[in-house]
């Protein structure tokens, strides 16, 4: 069996640590199309390529959509397949990212998360991400290269599990993480692939004998039945998520059970709720009050689709004040992370206050001072619930 | 080369294509799509566009392809292909899968000259082995005639009608056979429903080259061109007969012109036959027009001759 003692430490960017997770995985086919902050996975890829250390077939496709495009094709085909993109890429993507999911398509994708246009802008930001909400995709969301690591190898497995057979995101804050290099553990080759093992797909499309008709026109007789296995499978992944948690964990000494990451979360009574690597931001502003004796803690949330309703709900029932942080936009309404904690605590017999929070859009940097801040705004019963921005000029 | 008898017998051994469609009794498609899949001997395996096509053959539960077929959207055929040809070498190299396949991909005008265009161009230049069918029936026919770039001069669409300040379509349409036979693929050809045993050959021809190969078939439709059904094939015969529609082919650089209409009919006489055309010679004949058709016909012939080896095969 596995030990941790197998596992050797490097110092890695996080365009590394997911590049040598997919060397690790070694997919049959990778299709992807360059785009900052994405682009130097894609190339650390190529190189494992050019020397043989993988045996995938690369596909350098002349746009995000006709990579999205060649990933359904293989994965129909019957090949273990992934991709990476961002920003504008993934918006070019999102057309085929929907049929992926309709057609049961386990591609995993590195998402290196960047701000949409306009104005054109590179740095992080989660709206690329929003694209994906309704799609029928599973999102994960890292907080440092590590999980990003660790996230690709388990996403493999939550893929391609038979009661899910959906894409599955692994999210990572663009240059924050994609171009800082940090300490990651990683796993023997041998481990990682006995870990994800074969992909055995059900109804492969270059089975020639069984010949299979895949992505046909269904009309109001059928579609809403067709949508509704979309959901039993996206409302699988939960399970698969902590089952395959649960394995990796024996397998690399890393836990990760459940959906989100409590941080002095459970005597707090002041919370803040985040995604991505502004959570280790958070850490440090509670840290620092903690030191003082102040009741703050973090809800860090990895799973985003499908949202963990209830656990989330359960975990914030009773807390004096919840301050969700939204890296990202619903113009017209508030945050949309906002919003699914806010409807995930409809139900609770002892509602937080709760507040939005918008912060960090275009790459704007936010430090463990501001989150100190919203941390003693939240305190106030006073403070307003209109959406507050982190760090704007009005 | 498969003669009518050939193309039978494999269509009695196994019926690739056909049970139920629900393509409109005298549409030129099935008229491609049998003698694509009947003309390949391997096993093949089916991508498929947006279009009339696809949405009247795969009406979910229903299938009327007996081989393995993929429809993704309406732009990225070639680019679907594309991850089903490298899923098929990534696999053999693995053990995975054996034996020869055929990968065919067929997409409308719409599809292939419009919004498909950078797709296919893309899965051209990267050399995926690939034979791309275009079933050219000028105009987006699914969604109700709308103009496409396939669309000739003077040809009534909904989205570009006759009026009182129109004639209809007013630019030429665009080469799209030139356009692929830029990217130097070993094979590019034209070919017409009229003249199946040319378009046989051709894709024989075609599907025996390493790389991507791609044939422009055109393929009336009756309803969009408003001629009687059943002149489905005599419209297309008629087209080659103007040389409107030229067969050709160009087969590792070498240009060859399958067919020399020994008395080329006006296209006049071919435009009077489809109502799409019936503006241009009612109240009045716009004789200006008829012109520009007929002389932009006579350029495009003589381009070709020039370039091409006379090898007639019909
Ligand atoms: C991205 C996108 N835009 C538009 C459509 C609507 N649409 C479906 S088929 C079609 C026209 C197809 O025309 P063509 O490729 O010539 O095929 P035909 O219908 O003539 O068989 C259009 C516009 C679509 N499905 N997807
Ligand atoms: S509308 Fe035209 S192209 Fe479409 S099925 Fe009918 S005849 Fe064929
Ligand atoms: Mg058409």
């Amino acid at each position: 069996m596995a030990t941790r003692a197998s596992e050797q430490l490097r110092v890695l960017t996080g365009h590394q640590a997911v590049a040598e997770a997919m060397r690790q995985i070694e997919p049959d086919v990778v299709a992807a199309y360059p785009i900052t902050p994405q682009s130097e996975i894609m190339h650390y890829f190529a190189e494992f390529v050019a020397n043989g250390k993988v045996r995938t077939e690369l596909i350098t496709v002349e746009s995000e959509h006709s990579a999205m495009s060649a990933c359904v094709g293989a994965s129909v085909a019957g090949a273990r397949t992934m991709t990476a993109t961002a920003s504008q890429g993934l918006a070019l993507m999102i057309e085929i990212v929907y049929i992926a999911s309709a057609m049961r398509c386990p591609i995993v994708m590195a998402i290196a998360n960047r701000a949409l246009s306009g104005p054109i802008n590179i740095h992080c930001d989660h709206s690329d991400a929003m694209l994906g909400r309704d799609a029928g995709v599973a999102q994960l969301f890292a907080e440092d290269a590590q999980e990003a690591y660790d996230f690709m190898i388990m996403a493999q497995r939550i893929a391609e599990h038979p009661s899910v057979l959906l894409p599955v995101w692994v999210n990572l804050d663009g240059f924050t993480l994609t171009h800082t290099a940090d300490v990651v553990e990683l796993l023997e080759d041998e481990l990682v692939k006995e870990f994800v093992g074969e992909y055995k797909p059900r109804y492969p499309l270059l089975d020639v004998d069984h010949p299979t008709t895949q992505g046909p026109f269904a009309l109001p007789e059928y579609y809403f039945e067709l949508k509704r296995q979309q959901v039993d499978a996206m409302e699988s992944v939960p399970q698969v998520l902590l089952e395959v948690q649960a394995e990796f964990a024996r397998l690399s000494g890393r836990e990760y059970q459940g959906f989100f990451e409590p941080y002095y979360l459970d005597d707090a009574e002041y919370v803040i709720v985040v995604m991505g690597s502004t959570a280790g931001t958070t850490k440090e502003a509670v840290d620092t009050l903690r030191a003082r004796g102040e009741k703050v803690g973090l809800l860090k949330l990895w799973l985003f689709r499908p949202f963990p309703r209830e656990e989330i709900a359960a975990a914030l029932e009773g807390k004096r004040a919840v301050a969700v942080l939204d890296r990202a936009l619903s113009l017209g309404n508030y945050g949309p992370l906002y919003l699914e904690v806010s409807s995930a605590l409809y139900e609770a017999q002892r509602r937080p206050r709760l507040y939005n929070y918008t912060y960090g859009l275009g790459g704007r940097d936010t430090t463990a001072k501001q989150l100190e801040a919203v941390f003693m705004q939240i305190q106030e019963k006073t403070f307003g619930k209109e959406m507050h921005y982190i760090d704007l000029r009005e | 080369m498969a003669n009518i008898k050939t193309l039978a017998k494999r269509e009695e051994e196994q019926v690739r294509f056909g049970w139920g469609h629900a393509l409109c009794a005298g549409c030129g498609i099935p008229i491609v799509v049998r003698t694509v899949l009947n003309s390949i001997k391997e096993p093949v395996v089916v991508a498929n566009a947006t279009g009339c096509l696809e949405v009247a053959t795969t009406l979910y539960p229903y299938t009327a392809w007996n081989v393995p077929w993929v429809h993704t959207a309406f732009e990225n055929a070639a680019a679907t292909i594309s991850g089903v040809e490298t899923a098929y070498r990534a696999l053999k190299k693995k053990g995975k899968v054996d034996g020869e396949i055929r990968f065919v991909a067929f997409g409308g005008d719409g599809g292939t000259y419009d919004i498909g265009l950078q797709a296919l161009s893309g899965a051209l230049e990267r050399g995926h082995r690939f034979l791309y069918v275009c079933y050219d029936n000028e105009a987006y026919m699914n969604t109700g005639i709308q103009r496409s770039s396939a669309t000739p001069l003077g040809a009534a669409a909904t989205t570009e009608p006759p009026g009182k300040e129109s004639f209809g379509k007013h630019r030429h349409r665009k080469d799209l056979t030139q356009i692929v036979a830029g990217h130097h693929i070993p094979y590019v050809a034209q070919a017409s429903i009229s003249h199946w045993q040319d378009l046989s050959r051709k894709v024989e021809r075609a599907v025996s080259k390493e790389g991507p190969s791609f044939i422009n078939v055109m393929s009336t439709c009756f309803r969009g061109w408003r001629h009687e059904a059943k002149f489905t094939t005599e419209i297309a015969r008629l087209a080659v007969e103007a040389r409107f529609w030229p067969l050709y082919e160009i087969d590792e650089g070498e240009w060859r012109l399958n067919y020399v209409p020994e008395e080329p009919i006006a296209v006049r006489d071919w435009l009077k036959l489809q109502g799409r055309f019936s503006h241009l010679f009612r109240p009045e004949e716009k004789k200006d027009v008829l012109a520009q058709i007929q002389a932009e016909i006579d350029r495009g012939w003589e381009e070709l001759l020039a370039r091409c080896k006379v090898a007639p095969t019909v």
